[in-house]
């Protein structure tokens, strides 16, 4: 499978947890810390994030920058 | 802000569109309305048209639309965002033109204005941001309030005796021979995101035809004034407002 990753701006976040019920990996969750507005935000807390952009269409914040292997990196590794 | 294209060999390939400001959005966790902004620009800047589209805002929580959308706008009088899209339209026929408003905005103080708009055919987009309540006020009942819906001025529930029926302005307007497209969505889930994304792409595409009147509702959330969470309000929605307010094209082209 393709593998991918999520940055998140912890400080736009808002915690509305949209993200986390919206990945079909269940890669997000939220932060035991909180960020300069006193939210909770997302964060990747498994390393099986296929770079899917299904969270990052969901955000109402646009928090969530995508990225994902190359299609090349995968016929590679076959 | 500019996002590196690639991390440790992995390509971008999602960031947010270069037509948002870099203002981070006022709106409450998990509103629905932000998705709505985000979508429109993510269209405007992929069809290349941020020169030459103009976005009439509203009264209500979207009223700082403005300070979001990196594109020409004019902030409207309470419930006048079509009239003011419709002159704007009228003197630079050649621009992209859509008007964005609430509930309340569109379908109570509004009224006559957006009938009247759809029903002279003006050539613009009209989103609706249906969330059943006024939001920016302190969440009042909105003609679009559901049936024993609680609002802070529907303690008790929207009883129809004393308050009518949720009013299912967008199936009106749809009779108007004006109206060219008529669709509601949702932002509540990725399927849904991605299909109102297709149907302001289509909007703009008819606008450039001179079609007629574009009208897109947007069925949303409004977790604070529903005093929900997030997550809870889009389960509220798809189980309570979408019975009432059915997803899907109303009038679609015939040509
Ligand atoms: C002429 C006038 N009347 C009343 C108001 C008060 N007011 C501000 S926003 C609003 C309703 C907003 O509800 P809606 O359009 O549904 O937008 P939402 O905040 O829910 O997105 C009202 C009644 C006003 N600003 N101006
Ligand atoms: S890109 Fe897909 S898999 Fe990765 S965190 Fe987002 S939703 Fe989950
Ligand atoms: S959807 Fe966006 S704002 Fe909400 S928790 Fe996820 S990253 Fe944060
Ligand atoms: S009050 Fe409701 S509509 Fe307004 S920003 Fe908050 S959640 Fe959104
Ligand atoms: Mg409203």
């Amino acid at each position: 499978m393709i593998k991918g990753t999520v940055i998140i701006d912890r400080d736009i976040c808002k915690g509305c947890e949209l993200c986390i019920v919206a990945c079909p990996q269940e890669s997000l969750g939220l932060s035991k810390q909180i960020n300069i507005n006193g939210y909770r935000f997302a964060e990747l807390v498994q390393d099986n994030c296929t770079g899917c952009v299904n969270c990052a269409i969901v955000c109402p914040d646009v928090a969530i920058t995508v990225y994902r292997q190359p299609k090349s990196a995968l016929k590679k590794a076959v | 802000m500019d996002v590196p294209t690639t991390l440790n060999g992995y390509e971008l390939i999602y960031k947010k569109p270069s037509t948002l400001t870099e203002k981070p959005f006022h709106y409450c966790p998990g509103c629905g309305h932000s998705v709505v902004h985000r979508l429109l620009m993510e269209v405007v800047e992929e069809m290349g048209i941020q020169e030459q589209t103009v976005g009439v805002a509203p009264v209500g929580c979207s009223v700082f639309a403005y300070d979001y959308m990196d594109i020409d706008m004019q902030e409207a009088a309470h419930g006048r965002a079509t009239a003011v899209a419709t002159g704007i339209k009228r003197i630079l026929p050649d621009k992209f033109v859509f008007s964005y408003q609430g509930d309340g905005d569109l379908a109570a103080i509004g009224t006559a204005e957006t009938i009247h708009a759809v029903n002279r055919g003006e050539n613009i987009l009209m989103i609706f941001i249906n969330n059943a309540i006024y939001g920016m006020t302190g969440g009042q009942m909105a003609p679009t309030t559901l049936l024993n819906q609680v609002t802070s001025t529907s303690p008790y529930g929207r009883n129809k005796e004393a308050m009518g029926y949720p009013i299912k302005i967008t199936e009106l307007l749809a009779q108007l021979p004006g109206a060219y497209y008529v669709s509601r969505h949702a932002v509540y889930t990725v399927n849904a995101v991605r299909k109102l994304k297709k149907a302001i792409e289509k909007s703009f595409a008819y606008q450039k035809l001179n079609r007629g009147t574009c009208f897109i509702e947007v069925v949303s959330n409004c977790p604070s004034g529903w005093k929900m969470t997030p997550v809870e309000s889009n389960k509220w929605l798809e189980a309570n407002m979408f019975p009432q307010y059915p997803l899907g094209d109303i009038k679609i082209p015939k040509d």
